[in-house]
């Protein structure tokens, strides 16, 4: 497999190794990680929890940091910075849970205030260490932003195991963070111990949100859990699509930020990656099926044309045999043509060349539609106690919403008095 | 002027004043993120305006604090948009809208910066993140009285007049609109029912957060707007109800964190030996932090420290009125008193009866004074009046109200600290046919 990718970067043109392979090895497993993982911290709305806990990291990196260089061994390498990442990390989260549950303040202010706070403080020690004569911080700013190209081979392995072991973690209890994530009172009636899940489910977001600093850095490492998830979440309501989709949406953003990060100069692997995330995120929003703006667009504009539609039959009614303008009774554009070939479709209207006239089916349609408006303005003004100076427009709109059996029960509540008022307003 | 009180003014005035006129203006606004909830919005905007910077940058070619703050303040209501856009037609869970789009944004910002703009621009991503407090310096003219002329001031650094004319802005705005802001924040369906806009005026927020962030940040960087827009304002929550007292006193918390952070990271590094000053940006964060930590603590009413304590006092209320009505029982029967203090904490009850007055011991064993004895009789009798309406009323057996009843007996009105009387009950006992004491 290395040496299938460092051919795949040689092939960019990179000064691909079998170091280079490592590290493009690792840094994928965790995207395909912090997309699994971030699935369920979205589905569970832990998703901006990640955010104050990778932000209250650098404390402990800083701490870790002063601590590992005053016994005098090498204060950057990774087993001395990520434990005391994860130790301040953790107390952060901590900290957010007790004030989120034990006063007034929302959890999102309590978010807020532990991610700038401990930030704040990494900051403080960030500019002490820099004072230190000993003080070289070097490999520790790689931290804030992400630059996989100091990292080792062995880090790299680090980053794989700790993924591998995420995903194991996740696929032996999916079911249960599955119900707990949708429904944990449900879950909790079951059987499935909640708390356990939960604090299965931090413990991941933990393991990943700390690895991954390496490679994405701090600030933006929230991302890789929030992005591939979301991203997922746009194209299906299946869970298990959803991880699988959110493992390979991480895992390929990951491969596209670390490869563009080593091929040009000058670009952090950290916004390199949220950056190719960001382009996957928007490939959905613009194309899913059902969530898309296109679909949305879509949907927009048939429940339009179907409107103008029905206009368009009440206008023609006005003079059932003689042939219309087209341009007098629907609108012009993109609607207009749509409304156009609905009414040909279903036989009610015939077009000659600019002119359009109903088909006898089209005004029996119309004579319908006719009628369940006047049914509704009628119920608007005497049950619903609509002005009747406003109830042209409420009818308008209403009337395309209600299905034929509530008309029915309409005519048959409004009884005699509302029959003959109707039979009397044709007339008229 | 000496050479100490011109080093003072020219090295440290400009910060301080640019620190603590950041920290006011967003502690004001930050009060109605904290309120409605929309705390991480001001996170979110901090991080994207930095796209807008960059860009407007790149288009005007210079450092001109005008199409910096028109790219940066596009910026920031483009994510307002985008996250509402995302939450409503794509259906994104609102957290998970709001980390897509600061997280990528910032990362464009950060890419524009490192790779190309960033070195015209004179400024980086880590920048970005601290601000640049510690290289604004003024150069006064050094004449003794020159501090007193208008002209003087003038010359302040740049930033420094920004924020100033943004801190009166965010007055006059705030100050005008107090009423709607207020009602928009506590109920903005009630808000619109009574012909407030709601959305408009959460659009002029918006405006305003991305105004004073853009203003702060260059001074200050985007960690320490984040802490200020959320820890003033989520301190002065703790510390009252109204909303005008919890501005104000944000306010003061936050111009006492921007002045007393700054002169710790000026001057406590130095007394503590250290070679250099240490980050003042994060010095005020971390001073804001410990300020609402104190207030999470200690505050009067809602703090954990009091509720806790008033938690204990009730508990050990309920167990001296537990103490007093099994005496008066024990005397009713005829049955001789036992000695209660079997637990650590009945000792303690004991005592605090016996201070009060109400228990005496002889020979060892407790028994009720007269002042005690008055105050069992009520609360037996709030105990089977309790347990007849139970029975009565409730529905209940009569094995079954007991419990009910023990809890029920020890509520009092809050204000005038008299017994709950439940309704006087048909029958002359309660439901285990003993009498119901006189009050």
């Amino acid at each position: 497999m290395m040496a299938v990718l460092a051919a795949i970067l040689d092939s960019f043109g990179g000064r691909a190794g079998h170091n280079t392979a490592v590290v493009l090895a690792g840094t994928m497993l965790l995207g395909v990680a912090a997309g699994v993982v971030g699935v369920f911290a979205m589905l569970r709305r832990r998703s901006l929890m990640a955010d104050a806990l990778s932000h209250a990291t650098l404390p402990g990196i800083c701490l870790a940091f002063l601590l590992a260089t005053a016994v005098g061994s090498d204060g950057r390498s990774l087993a001395v910075l990520l434990p005391g990442a994860a130790a301040t990390g953790v107390a952060g989260l901590l900290i957010v849970n007790w004030l989120t549950r034990a006063t007034r303040i929302s959890e999102d202010a309590a978010i807020g205030a532990v991610l700038s706070v401990f930030f704040g403080v990494g900051v403080v020690l960030l500019s002490v260490i820099q004072a230190l004569p000993t003080g070289n911080q070097g490999g520790l700013k790689g931290l804030l932003f992400g630059q996989t190209a100091t990292m080792h081979a062995a880090d790299a392995m680090l980053l794989g195991v700790v993924a591998i072991a995420s995903i194991i973690a996740v696929t032996l209890a999916f079911k249960q963070l599955g119900l707990v994530a949708f429904n944990d009172e449900f879950a909790s009636a079951i059987g499935v111990p909640v708390r356990a899940i939960d604090l299965l489910l931090m413990s991941l977001v933990v393991m990943v949100t700390v690895s991954g600093l390496v490679a994405v850095g701090l600030v933006l490492v929230v991302a890789m859990l929030i992005i591939p998830a979301a991203a997922a979440r746009l194209w299906t309501d299946r869970l298990r699509t959803m991880a699988v989709l959110a493992a390979v949406f991480g895992g390929t953003a990951s491969c596209l930020g670390v490869l563009a990060s080593s091929r040009l100069d000058r670009t952090p692997t950290g916004p390199s990656i949220v950056l190719a995330a960001g382009c996957i995120f928007l490939l959905g929003m613009i194309g899913a099926p059902r969530r898309g703006v296109v679909a949305g667009l879509g949907r927009q504009a048939l429940v339009a044309a179907r409107v103008h539609a029905d206009h368009a039959l009440r206008s023609l009614l006005a003079s059932p045999q003689d042939p219309r303008p087209i341009g007098v009774v629907l609108p012009p554009g993109l609607i207009g043509r749509l409304a156009r070939a609905r009414l040909r479709r279903l036989g009610l209207v015939r077009v000659n060349g600019s002119m359009i006239v109903l088909t006898p089916e089209g005004e029996a349609e119309a004579r319908l539609a006719e009628r369940r408006r006047r049914l509704w303005e009628r119920y608007l003004v005497t049950h619903a106690e609509v002005a009747p100076s406003h109830v042209d427009i409420s009818a308008d709109a209403i009337e395309h919403v209600v299905d034929p059996e509530i008309v029915a029960r309409l005519e048959a509540e409004l009884a005699a008095d509302d029959a003959r008022r109707v039979r009397g307003g044709a007339d008229a | 002027m000496n050479e100490g009180v011109y080093g003072f003014v020219s090295i440290d005035l400009p910060p301080l004043l640019a620190g603590t006129l950041a920290c006011v203006t967003c502690a004001i606004l930050g009060n109605y993120l904290v309120l409605r909830r929309m705390s991480l919005m001001g996170d979110a905007i901090s991080h994207s305006v930095l796209p807008g910077l960059v860009i407007a940058f790149m288009l005007s070619g210079s450092r001109d604090p005008l199409p910096m703050f028109v790219g940066a303040t596009i910026a920031g209501l483009f994510t307002v948009g985008l996250v509402e856009l995302l939450r409503r037609y794509a259906r994104v869970e609102p957290g998970a809208a709001m980390g897509v789009v600061f997280s990528v944004m910032f990362a464009m910002g950060v890419l524009l910066l490192e790779r190309g703009a960033g070195r015209q621009v004179d400024l980086d991503a880590d920048c970005v993140l601290n601000g640049v407090m510690e290289t604004m310096i003024w150069f006064p003219p050094e004449e003794a009285g020159s501090l007193a002329r208008w002209s003087t001031w003038v010359s302040l650094p740049r930033q420094v007049w920004t924020l100033g004319v943004v801190l009166l802005v965010v007055l006059a705005a705030v100050g005008m609109l107090f009423k709607e802001l207020r009602i928009v924040a506590f109920d903005p369906g009630l808000a619109t029912s009574q012909g407030f806009h709601a959305g408009l005026l959460n659009t002029l927020l918006m405006v305003l957060v991305a105004c004073a962030t853009v203003a702060s940040f260059e001074a200050v960087g985007s960690i320490l707007v984040i802490a200020m827009l959320i820890c003033p304002a989520a301190s002065a929550r703790m510390l009252t109800d109204r909303l005008w007292v919890q501005v104000v006193l944000s306010v003061v918390l936050a111009a006492a964190a921007g002045i007393t952070g700054y002169l710790l990271g000026a001057y406590a590094p130095t007394l503590l030996g250290l070679p250099a000053a240490v980050s003042a940006s994060g010095m005020i964060t971390v001073v804001a932090g410990v300020i609402m930590l104190l207030s999470v603590l200690f505050a009067p009413s809602h703090g954990t420290v009091a509720r806790r304590f008033r938690r204990v006092r009730m508990s050990l209320r309920v167990a001296r009125e537990d103490l007093l009505a099994s005496l008066y029982r024990a005397e009713e029967s005829g049955a001789a008193a036992r000695a209660v203090a079997s637990r650590p904490v009945d000792a303690i009850v004991l005592r605090r009866a016996i201070a009060r007055g109400q228990v005496r011991l002889a020979n060892g064993v407790p028994a009720l004074t007269d002042r005690g004895r008055d105050v069992a009789r009520g609360i037996v009798r709030s105990h089977r009046l309790w347990e007849s309406y139970l029975v009565e009323r409730g529905g209940l057996a009569p094995d079954h109200v007991h419990g009910t009843a023990m809890r029920l007996e020890h509520l009092t009105d809050s204000a005038s600290g008299a017994r709950f009387e439940p309704p006087q009950p048909d029958s002359p006992t309660d439901p285990h046919a003993r009498p119901i004491p006189p009050r």
